[in-house]
């Protein structure tokens, strides 16, 4: 699996991360092929996040994160990223138009965003039944509208690989499942390379191509079915999250237990 | 010069008594030029929660005031915008090598760089020489200051336009700009420096003590009313401007500190704009 590369793929080699003395990702290797979803699971603090913050490029790391079409050299991939949430506070005087406009253009938002600009926002918003949110502040979103909405600038323009940072966290059922259906629409339609990380164990499963178990390297890997009957997931994970993950139906009672909902 | 002059005839048209006086004058076009830059500047440090960064680099004058004394410059300000910068760097930098929070880290540098000036500035009891720093006195203001508040205004004006976005995106979501190619370092690292330049400069208009309330209130003020990132702007804007000539007007006739004043006024305006924004805004 690991070396396998279709005819465009993602590929990080042997990717080491330390903070100080502190090892947080351990020769890390991860392929991931145009229009395949992977999804990356994990405990607190086993990595999730500085994986994608390294291929953001906020992380210096040894190793190798590069982007290639069959062929040709491989370059460093275009990334689209969608944050997990917004950490600023929700009176802040930014509209959906303008949050869209500042990450799409260098109009300056402040002078105000021009008919044109505004027609080209409106363009990028309703591929994500998101063009109703215009004039809304961000913080007055729904954890899915604002998803939906970071979605679409992650989007414009097109990327290689799309990163997803914890799509669960403070959206509903029915938002992360149209938000889901909508990364798997990307995916086939675009051709892109989806990595997903995710707390989300059972929602996730039935979306993902291939599902990574990282604890500052990667534990196991393969099929959501296989690595979901793994025996080190049940380790990483603890005993109860992985019965709540065989009962998808309790999903929601989980989410409330941690506060998500 | 013949700029200035123009503007002198053109006050003097006003009908009011404090238009004969040329540093009315002076102070009315200092106002002008430098309360719509602090508005613009204060929309960024109130969504960045930077507040009291700014408070402390405005004390920082202190120190600088100190520094350049001990070296015996003639001209303070260059010392003072050392000190400023140096310090807005070093914080930034004891924020990341530190596990302390922000306001911990603010809270130690405010008192270190305080106390500094302060021992510096009062060896021998001399520091009642200095205590015009801490209020500042706008009326002072000369032609050939003015002249510089127009130019670090083109400044700022010109930084606006092209790092506009890239300053909102990186407040809004440091990784959310990387993304999208923004260096959020160097985004805001210049801010910071940039914002040490004007605050300190300032600091003769409007003194040590006030100088981050006109940062602070305008925008905290525009945040009650504005939906928008341009209304934000626009009303920070024209709160600051109003709050300023009204200030420096009525401090002529009450015989008071102009830069206090202008504080009251723009506080004023926090007050109503909070009532008008809960009532019609949210």
């Amino acid at each position: 699996m690991q070396n396998t590369c279709g005819h465009c793929c993602t590929k990080i080699d042997n990717l080491n991360v330390k903070f100080g003395g502190n090892i947080i990702l351990d020769k890390v290797n991860l392929h991931v092929n145009c229009g395949e979803v992977i999804g990356v699971v994990g405990p607190n603090g086993a990595g999730k996040t500085t994986l994608l913050r390294t291929i953001l490029g906020e992380i210096p790391y040894q190793g190798r994160i590069a982007f290639q079409i069959e062929g040709s050299v491989s370059k460093k991939p275009k990334i689209g990223y969608v944050p997990q949430k917004l950490q600023f506070d929700l009176g802040s005087p930014i509209s959906v138009t303008d949050l869209v406009a500042s990450a799409i253009s260098h109009q300056p938002i402040w002078a105000g965003v021009s008919k044109d600009l505004s027609e080209r926002v409106k363009n990028v918003l309703s591929l994500f039944s998101a063009e109703h949110l215009l004039k809304r502040r961000i913080g007055e979103l729904s954890g899915g509208e604002l998803q939906r909405v970071l979605l679409a600038i992650a989007m414009t323009p097109e990327p290689e690989l799309l990163l997803l940072d914890e799509p669960a966290s403070g959206v509903d059922v029915k938002g992360l499942s149209l938000f889901y259906r909508i990364v798997d629409d990307l995916r086939k339609k675009y051709d892109i390379a989806v990595i997903l990380v995710t707390h989300d164990l059972a929602g996730v499963s039935s979306y993902v191509d291939r599902l990574i178990l990282l604890n500052r390297s990667v534990i196991a890997e393969g099929e959501p079915k296989e690595v979901l009957s793994d025996e080190k997931l049940i380790k990483a994970f603890g005993a109860s999250l992985w019965n709540i993950s065989l009962l998808p139906n309790l999903k929601s009672s989980e989410g409330n237990k941690n506060g998500r909902n | 010069m013949a700029v200035i002059n123009l503007w002198y005839r053109l006050v003097g048209i006003l009908p009011f008594g404090w238009t004969h006086y040329a540093f009315m004058k002076n102070a009315l076009l200092a106002v002008l030029l430098v309360s719509p830059l602090f508005a613009l500047l204060g929309t960024m440090v109130v969504n960045n929660r930077m507040a009291f960064f700014t408070d402390v680099l405005g004390h920082s004058a202190l120190t600088g005031i100190a520094i350049g004394v001990l070296l015996g410059f003639h001209d303070l300000t260059l010392s003072m915008i050392a000190v400023a910068v140096i310090l807005a760097v070093a914080i930034n930098l004891l924020k990341d090598s530190t596990k302390a929070s922000m306001d911990t880290v603010l809270g130690v540098t405010f008192a270190f760089i305080v106390a500094l000036g302060i021992v510096i500035l009062s060896r021998q009891g001399g520091f009642v020489r200095y205590t015009k720093y801490l209020i500042g006195d706008i009326l002072a203001v000369t032609p050939k200051e003015i002249a510089w508040f127009f130019l670090i205004a083109v400044v700022v004006l010109v930084y606006w336009y092209i790092a506009g976005n890239a300053m909102v995106l990186t407040s809004v979501n440091p990784s959310l700009a990387r993304s999208r190619r923004v260096n959020t370092f160097l985004i805001e690292t210049s801010f910071t420096v940039l914002l040490a330049i004007v605050v300190v400069v300032s600091i003769r208009l409007v003194g040590i003590l006030i100088i981050n309330s006109l940062l602070v209130l305008p925008a905290a003020a525009s945040r009650n009313l504005a939906r928008t990132f341009r209304a934000y702007t626009v009303w920070a804007v024209i709160i600051s401007i109003l709050s300023g000539i009204t200030g420096l007007i009525v401090s002529y006739y009450w015989g008071t500190a102009s830069g206090a004043t202008i504080v009251l006024f723009a506080s004023g305006c926090y007050g109503i704009s909070a009532l008008l924004g809960r009532r019609f805004i949210k």
